[in-house]
């Protein structure tokens, strides 16, 4: 080793391998530390979102009725447990699959603005729910208040299946055409939701424009149970996907000759990616901006080594979900406003930042 | 034509391409054998990319490709990698992985193998191999050019494949680092045994650098051999197109001096 080192002139630098090693475990530790100082700042946020709201209920209030119950009234145990509790823990969950699935959805289409829904997930979605709001046409058997939520998840689900299917068919089946075909999706879902509005009553027009904002009001334990599980069931496999997808980051002809089998990786991540958007879309509408803003946050602090950058993107995401929820409480005293509408406010001031960003930064 | 030789990189009767356009039609080549670097040259759209893609197992093709008296066509993507790797021309910007991460990646997007070391372990001593040890912990975009194609190159290396196919390794490079790339593949090539194929514009680089030529025109073999038996006015006059004289200069090398277009009257593509 040392005569080839000495041969090649590595030593000019007073480097050794040992010593790089030593640096680069040094960037492995600040980075677990970072995610770690990540998640921290996620649970305070959350902390935040608990404590923030229209009634009259103090922080200490608040903590103290979660440790024990019994100090709260019923009304005020009622809000907790029945509102703060499971409207926070949705905004932490959503958040967080959002910008997973954003992260995986950035590096498969090699395309640093794609997020969940840029192939029409959420389109789709919307024709889902517009479709049972409206027609009142969904799944027979299903209770009531599930009806909106699985038409739009079947729906949303079904549109990646359909593009997944169009790609295979598609002459050179390039990540290119996956975004053409995505696109050609969101236009004709668009257009369908736009038709069923202008058959809609004005009562369901209402119902339906509502349900499009993306509110944390619909979250139940229910629903915020399924929402974990669903991210519990399939962030491990995101996790077993890193160093692929880290492969594929140095291009797709690199990452087959290194072994990855590139359409296969597309596949399973988009079906991961749609069923982490698609679950989302369903309870609570569509929120956007996450999905895009979150994986740039992680990939700013952390690089795009995706063993690091998919927990980043997890933990970013619920950051910015969970402040956006705060700020949905306090912007206009007293009124709760649609965390979708939030979200995207906060958000495009950060999306041209990142647009006009500088080239080539890491 | 004998089947398993040991040691050699043998291909008969290739054919890859497009459903109705077949770019590699028919090529059969002397056995590659290992330690040797092979120039693969010939015009542009000669079929050169699509036929280092179909022997790395990225395009689908029919004929026979063996390794070591295995054949690799049919073989899981995986287990072709595990063979062969296929370094493209150019490594994409704005990726924000550090020199050290993209090449232990390397290892790590598949299947570690049997090898103790750590991919990080590996992906050094390939750096120090190739003298940019201290760039480690450099940003890929914060590279020049001849270093990105170093990199580029250790990435490929730190798999230890049988066989590397190189496509255009040097053509964005200052004189310094092309004969920097093609000192460190020769000398690879050599001390691993490796079958080196190496994708050459410059065909004065591969006369100098290369053991044996194959010389593609229009999806075809249209010369192979020694530099000195491959490169003679007759092949660069019927695949180039042009008039050229090939001179051995006073230290013995061979020289390619171009006199003329033999299609002047017609517009090159």
């Amino acid at each position: 080793m040392s005569e080839a080192t000495r041969r090649h002139g590595a030593h000019v630098a007073g480097l050794d391998a040992e010593a790089v090693l030593g640096r680069y475990r040094a960037l492995v530790r600040r980075r677990v530390v970072i995610v770690a100082g990540m998640a921290l700042v996620g649970l305070a946020a959350f902390a935040c979102d608990l404590v923030t709201g229209p009634s009259a209920l103090t922080p200490v209030q608040v903590i103290a009725g979660l440790l024990s119950p019994e100090s709260l009234t019923p009304p005020q145990r009622a809000i907790v447990f029945q509102v703060r509790l499971p409207y926070a823990l949705m905004a932490v969950l959503v958040g967080a699959a959002l910008s997973l699935a954003g992260a995986e959805m950035q590096t498969i289409l090699d395309n640093p603005l794609a997020s969940p829904f840029t192939l029409g997930v959420s389109s789709a979605a919307s024709f889902g729910a517009a479709l049972a709001i409206v027609l009142g046409i969904g799944i027979p058997g299903l209770p009531t208040d599930w009806i909106v939520p699985i038409n739009a998840f079947v729906f949303a689900f079904g549109s990646v299946m359909l593009l997944q299917a169009m790609a295979a068919r598609a002459r050179g089946s390039g990540v290119e055409t996956v975004v053409l075909l995505g696109i050609a999706l969101v236009f004709a879902f668009n257009a369908l939701v736009a038709f069923v509005q202008f058959l809609s009553s004005q009562e369901a027009l209402q119902q339906l424009v509502f349900w499009s904002m993306g509110s944390l009001s619909r979250a139940t334990w229910g629903n915020v149970g399924v929402m974990a599980l669903v991210l519990l069931l399939v962030a491990p496999f995101s996790w077993l996907a890193a160093g692929r997808l880290t492969s594929l980051r140095l291009g797709e002809d690199r990452a087959r000759s290194f072994g990855v089998d590139v359409g296969r990786l597309r596949f399973a991540t988009l079906l991961r990616v749609s069923v982490l958007a698609a679950t989302s879309v369903a309870f609570v509408g569509t929120i956007g901006f996450v999905g895009l803003v979150g994986p740039h946050i992680a990939r700013l602090l952390i690089g795009e080594d995706h063993r690091f950058l998919l927990p980043a993107s997890v933990c970013s995401g619920a950051v910015v979900m969970s402040l956006a929820s705060v700020a949905s409480k306090t912007l206009v005293p007293g009124v709760l406003m649609p965390v979708g509408i939030v979200t995207a406010i906060v958000g495009v001031p950060v999306f041209l930042l990142l647009v006009f960003r500088k080239p080539g930064r890491a | 034509m004998m089947t398993g030789q040991n040691g050699m990189l043998e291909v008969v009767d290739l054919h890859a391409g497009y459903p109705r356009r077949k770019v590699i039609d028919g090529v059969t080549l002397p056995p590659l054998a290992r330690g040797g670097v092979h120039a693969l040259v010939g015009p542009n759209a000669a079929g050169k990319s699509t036929l280092m893609r179909a022997l790395a197992g990225l395009q689908p093709a029919s004929g026979s490709v063996r390794l070591d008296g295995e054949e690799l066509l049919g073989l899981p993507l995986a287990a072709h990698a595990a063979r062969v790797t296929y370094m493209p021309q150019t490594l994409p910007s704005g990726v924000g992985l550090n020199v050290l991460e993209s090449v232990a990646g390397a290892v790590r997007a598949s299947g570690k193998g049997q090898d103790p070391r750590t991919p990080e372990q590996r992906a050094l001593g390939v750096l120090e191999r190739a003298g940019i040890l201290a760039l480690a912990l450099e940003g890929l975009d914060r590279l020049s050019g001849g270093q990105r194609q170093l990199v580029s190159l250790a990435q490929s290396l730190v798999r230890e494949p049988r066989v590397l196919l190189l496509d255009e390794p040097i053509s964005a490079l200052d004189l310094q680092h092309q004969m920097r790339v093609m000192r460190l593949v020769r000398e690879l090539a050599r001390e691993r045994g490796m079958i080196v194929l190496v994708v050459l514009h410059d065909l004065q680089i591969a006369a100098r650098w290369a053991d044996g030529i194959v010389m593609l025109s229009s999806g075809a073999v249209a010369a192979t051999g020694t530099p000195a038996e491959a490169i003679t006015p007759m092949t660069l006059a019927r695949v180039y197109g042009v008039d050229a004289r090939v001179e051995r200069c006073s230290k013995g090398s061979l020289q390619i001096i171009v006199d003329d277009d033999l299609h002047t009257a017609v517009p090159r593509t």
